[in-house]
């Protein structure tokens, strides 16, 4: 069991490096670099930049070492907790991002909990009444919203709020909230305006481990495991909930592991279209203004949040698995 | 078969030696068409390629003329009974000014009818690239159909949505196909490796695998995308971001393979044909690949949704195709606007066709797996 | 039908249990009637596919869905002498589920998977135990740990909290023995409980149901296919095929005087140390047809030496009695 601890332990620090490495890698693709667009925006907007003023910039920046240099250096300024800075913004990396990584997650793990709390009920109802009509009517909603992209139900629901109720229900704050600093009566707000982004997040979540776990315990519930406990005379109730359902569970658990940095993708897109002051829109400005620290710091921080989500959920799996546990599978 | 010492053989003998005789081919597609999701699915899926492949036919208008006079038209529908009898027509179209906005808007002429055919001509085009004809499917008679044919509306240039939506149509589905191909490609061969080779080079596969998977793919798909440059051309891009979205979607085949690969390593009829004296190629090509192919197939199939939804999703950012090209994406690109929305709904209708195909994809490859699972 | 000096514990009259599913209709019991005497063992023998085990678990009503009993009748007699129809109770009823596990216990063929692999035999146990008695936690750990000892498995109250890939195969199923008499039910049916097992280890799990049963004067009902097992644990037994009854007798009578041919057969078709070197095994002709090909009349005629053309495949035979405590359905004796 330690081992497998500490195997995963190292896998999740090499793949937190193999994203920093990815994640600069994305930054400096392009041709030219943050000077490049600013000469750009700046001459859209009329005034020129020299060359020495351009070079000068170049060299305020460190863009003019070579890549693995410009790599070890961003490194180095991040393990010491400076994230550099947002060159567009003028400020901080850190200041720029501040809540909104919090507020990313904070929507993530809202919806995970959200597909959670629906997908299971409705996984165990429809493996035990299989073939039903309410089995057939969740796998067609469950269909249903697996088809529908995230950006495109966020826009229905806020197109349905605009036109029916005349309301913009984008947005994680009321308007007096926005800027205030944290307090209780701002986390209740937060609360309130919740589920809307956690369920148009989680909907296609859910619906894909509606299926999974369905097809899990159907599985389960043919073994004879769950005719011996029936045979001891347990409850039809109890027989299920607590054996094929424990068993069923497993797979689950350990494929939460996934559906997180599938959750916080899937937010950067509806957060765009919701104005949901998190990562997302953030990133798409940065990186089409390819401001090198603010896109890598964001792309590098989504990264390292979701292995450690995924390192607990195995965590998790094992504590929850005795089979595992003891090293058998 | 048992010899059954009875005189008069029943029905039920007959019909079980038929299936003691039938290929896994046509054990899977009995099964599969019992699925009738399934085969729904697919007859959609046939039609859409259809459209995809002779798009020119099913739109009416070239889908990038734009003419900034007929900006956000309503959707106009064909009206089938004229004076009683089967004569679909459409109304002409006339000016006015909306007492509201004292915006120029255009509202059907009920004094004009212009009568519709099917099948009728229009533009000139090629099918398949070069046989010349100019039939499409819908056409008008005595009048132009880009002046009279609105039948899902315009977007905000003018530009007639349901012709855009055919060859959107085209572009969407083809670059499902592409990327998954390369992602099966990938897939199988790294899987394979992964899982018949088994060691080393299973550890360091499996590793690369996990952590492409812990990535939340959509921000790295962003910085790939924004990291083409922008004066590529339409084609460039489309490839470019193929290859991107392929490059992380082959790990679910490779997991699939990989999967498949170790479970048959242990069966004995390899172990039989290892035996035998066959080479590691014949094992592999000739008895381990059939017996999985069907589940390769399946996987593959329910792999093409979500490269559609990708694409959709990356284009309506703007950072996967972009326009003059069409795309699902980019036609849901002009939803983006709330206000603009609630004035024009209609320019939400492409999601329909995301929608539908992306079910029609999950039903078939449902259907395909559930026909292939030989436990189930 | 059985000896009438003691009121049989449990009286199966008729039964008919049927699998209702798309592509037909599959009668899994077509006909299934015998006593269970108290404290006795009866020995159920017959191929794969006999319905034997659906036998057992319509008597425990757990026949699993499209499955249903269609017909007939299960009468036990309780402890307080009263009766009850066990067909006529909801099968997720109050009263059938105290029966079940604490009056009739059920131990099954496949100790790798009869245990849940997620939690210790001894929550299983326990929970047994908990459902059937009003006991504290803490006494029916006790009793559980008991329980294991009594089946002979050696430090219970270590092994009590282990999982059940732990256990070898052997220890699993006594185990399993253990959760199936926890709570002392008056009869246990064993559903094929050494084949899964190695011949030793088979013997001593059999020395140690017929130990049990001495010492409770528990009645076992005993399903296997294995005729050596039948010899050695069952006192009566009744032949099965294709779902119905085809004989039952005493052991004795069963072995050195089989009436029907399908026990004749199938005594015939054991290689005896006795036989003539080199001589070819005797086999039943023909194989068991599918459940959606059941022959005309005597299921069995298709297969037998004796039949009687034009009445074999045309009438069904119904159990009758042939002498002392012995029934057969078969028309040679009609």
């Amino acid at each position: 069991m330690v081992t497998y601890i500490v195997r995963r332990l190292m896998l999740a620090v090499l793949t937190v490096w193999a994203i920093s490495v990815l994640s600069f890698m994305i930054i400096h693709l392009p041709p030219g670099d943050y000077v490049t667009s600013y000469i750009a925006s700046m001459s859209a907007s009329g005034s020129a930049v020299s060359e020495g003023e351009a070079a000068a910039l170049r060299e305020q920046l460190g863009l003019d070492k070579p890549i693995t240099v410009q790599y070890a250096k961003w490194m180095g300024l991040i393990l010491q907790g400076n994230f550099g800075m947002a060159m567009e913004w003028g400020r901080p990396v850190s200041d720029v991002i501040g809540d909104r990584l919090t507020l990313t997650m904070v929507i993530s793990v809202a919806a995970i909990i959200f597909t959670w709390g629906i997908a299971l009920p409705i996984g165990i109802y429809s493996a035990v009444y299989p073939y039903s009509f309410l089995d057939y009517a969740f796998t067609l909603i469950g269909f249903i919203g697996l088809a529908i992209p995230g950006f495109l139900l966020a826009l229905v629901v806020m197109y349905v709020g605009f036109a029916y109720f005349g309301a913009n229900v984008g947005g994680l704050f009321s308007p007096d909230f926005i800027e205030a600093p944290w307090s209780m009566e701002k986390v209740w707000d937060l609360t309130k305006h919740l589920p809307i982004p956690a369920i148009v997040l989680g909907v296609a979540g859910t619906a894909q481990l509606i299926r999974i776990m369905r097809s899990n315990l159907l599985d389960e519930l043919r073994k004879p495991y769950v005719m011996t406990a029936r045979a001891r005379g347990l409850s039809e109730y109890r027989v299920i909930m607590r054996y094929p359902v424990r068993v069923a569970l497993n797979p689950f658990v350990s494929t939460i592991g996934y559906l997180l940095p599938y959750v916080v993708s899937g937010s950067i897109i509806v957060s765009l279209v919701l104005s949901l002051p998190t990562v997302g829109p953030l990133l798409l400005k940065a990186l089409i203004a390819q401001d090198m620290f603010l896109a890598g710091t964001i792309i590098l921080l989504l990264g390292v949040m979701t292995v450690i989500g995924t390192l607990i959920s195995d965590l998790l799996l094992m504590w929850v698995d005795p089979r595992i546990r003891f090293g058998r599978e | 078969m048992a010899e059954l010492t009875v005189a008069a053989p029943m029905a039920g003998v007959v019909a079980e030696d038929r299936i003691a005789v039938a290929t896994q081919w046509q054990l899977i597609w009995w099964r599969f068409r019992r699925h009738k999701l399934a085969v729904g699915g697919t007859i959609v899926l046939v039609a859409f390629y259809l459209v995809a492949l002779f798009a020119d036919f099913f739109a009416y208008v070239d889908p990038t003329e734009s003419e900034a006079q007929r900006s956000l038209i309503a959707p106009q529908a064909i009206h089938w009974i004229d004076d009683g009898s089967f004569k679909p027509f459409v109304y002409g179209l006339k000016g006015a000014r909306d007492p509201l906005t004292f915006k120029r808007v255009y509202v059907p002429d009920t004094s004009r009818k212009i009568p519709v055919t099917f099948f009728g001509h229009g533009e000139p085009w090629q099918v398949l690239g070069f046989i010349p004809t100019d039939r499409h499917l819908i056409a008008v008679e005595g009048a132009k159909p880009s002046e009279a044919l609105f039948l899902l509306g315009t977007d905000t240039h003018g530009r007639d949505l349901w012709s855009r939506l055919m060859y959107a149509t085209r572009t969407s589905m083809t670059i499902g196909l592409v990327s998954v191909a390369l992602s099966l490609v990938l897939g199988v061969v790294l899987g394979g490796i992964s899982g018949y080779f088994g060691g080393a080079i299973d550890s360091v596969i499996q590793r690369i695998i996990e952590i492409l998977r812990s990535i939340p793919t959509i921000p790295l798909w962003m910085g790939l995308a924004a990291a083409l440059p922008a004066d590529w051309s339409v084609v460039q891009v489309y490839f470019a971001i193929t290859i991107i979205i392929s490059l992380i979607g082959w790990t679910e085949l490779a997991r699939v393979v990989r999967g498949r690969f170790i479970s048959l390593k242990q069966e004995d009829f390899v172990m039989a044909a290892e035996l035998v004296g066959c080479s590691k190629t014949r094992i592999i090509f000739r008895h381990m690949v059939p017996s999985f192919i069907s589940h390769i197939i399946a996987a593959t199939t329910l792999a093409i949704p979500a490269i559609i939804i990708s694409e959709t999703s990356l284009s309506f950012l703007g950072l996967g195709l972009r326009p003059p090209a069409i795309s699902w994406g980019v036609l849901l690109q002009d939803a983006q606007n709330i206000q603009a929305l609630v004035i024009s709904p209609w320019l939400l209708l492409p999601s329909f066709a995301v929608i539908i195909a992306v079910l029609a994809f999950n039903f078939m490859g449902d259907g395909i797996r559930d026909a292939a699972d030989p436990y189930l | 039908m059985m000896r009438n000096d003691t009121k049989p514990l449990l009286s199966v009259r008729n039964l008919r249990t049927s699998f209702f599913q798309d592509e037909g209709t599959t009668k899994a019991v077509d006909g299934a009637s015998f006593d269970v005497a108290p404290g006795k063992t009866l020995g159920i023998v017959g191929e794969s596919g006999c319905g034997k085990s659906v036998t057992a678990q319509s008597i425990l009503r757990i026949v699993d869905r499209p499955g249903r009993i269609v017909e007939g009748e299960i009468v036990l007699t309780r402890a307080d002498g009263s009766q009850v129809d066990l067909v006529k109770l909801e099968a997720n009823g109050q009263e059938m589920r105290s029966i079940r596990g604490g009056e009739i216990g059920l131990v099954f063929q496949e100790p790798m998977t009869s245990f849940s692999p997620v939690h210790t035999i001894g929550a299983q146990l326990v929970e047994a135990i908990l459902l059937h008695n009003a006991v504290s936690k803490k006494e029916a750990r006790r009793r559980g740990i008991e329980a294991l000892r009594s089946v002979g498995v050696p430090k219970p109250e270590r092994r009590i909290d282990e999982y059940s890939f732990e256990l070898s195969g052997g220890l699993r199923q006594r185990a399993m023995i253990a959760v199936a008499l926890s709570c002392d039910p008056r009869l246990l049916i064993a559903d094929e409980p050494t084949t899964a097992l190695d011949v030793t280890t088979q013997a001593q799990i059999l020395d140690l149901l017929r130990k049990l049963q001495r010492e409770r004067g528990m009645a076992i009902m005993l399903i296997t296919h294995n005729l050596g097992v039948v010899a050695e644990m069952a006192d009566d037994v009744v032949v099965m095929y294709l779902g119905r009854v085809v004989e039952q007798g005493n052991v004795d009578d069963i072995f050195h005087d089989p009436k029907h041919p399908y026990t004749k057969a199938l005594l015939q078709s054991i290689p005896s140390i006795e036989s003539v070197p080199r001589l070819k095994l005797a086999t039943i002709s023909g194989s068991i047809p599918h459940p959606f090909n059941r022959p005309t009349g005597c299921p069995f005629h298709p297969r037998c030496v004796s039949a009687i053309a034009g009445r074999c495949d045309k009438e069904i035979p119904v159990l009758q009695a042939v002498g002392d405590g012995r029934t057969v359905s078969c028309f040679l004796y009609q």
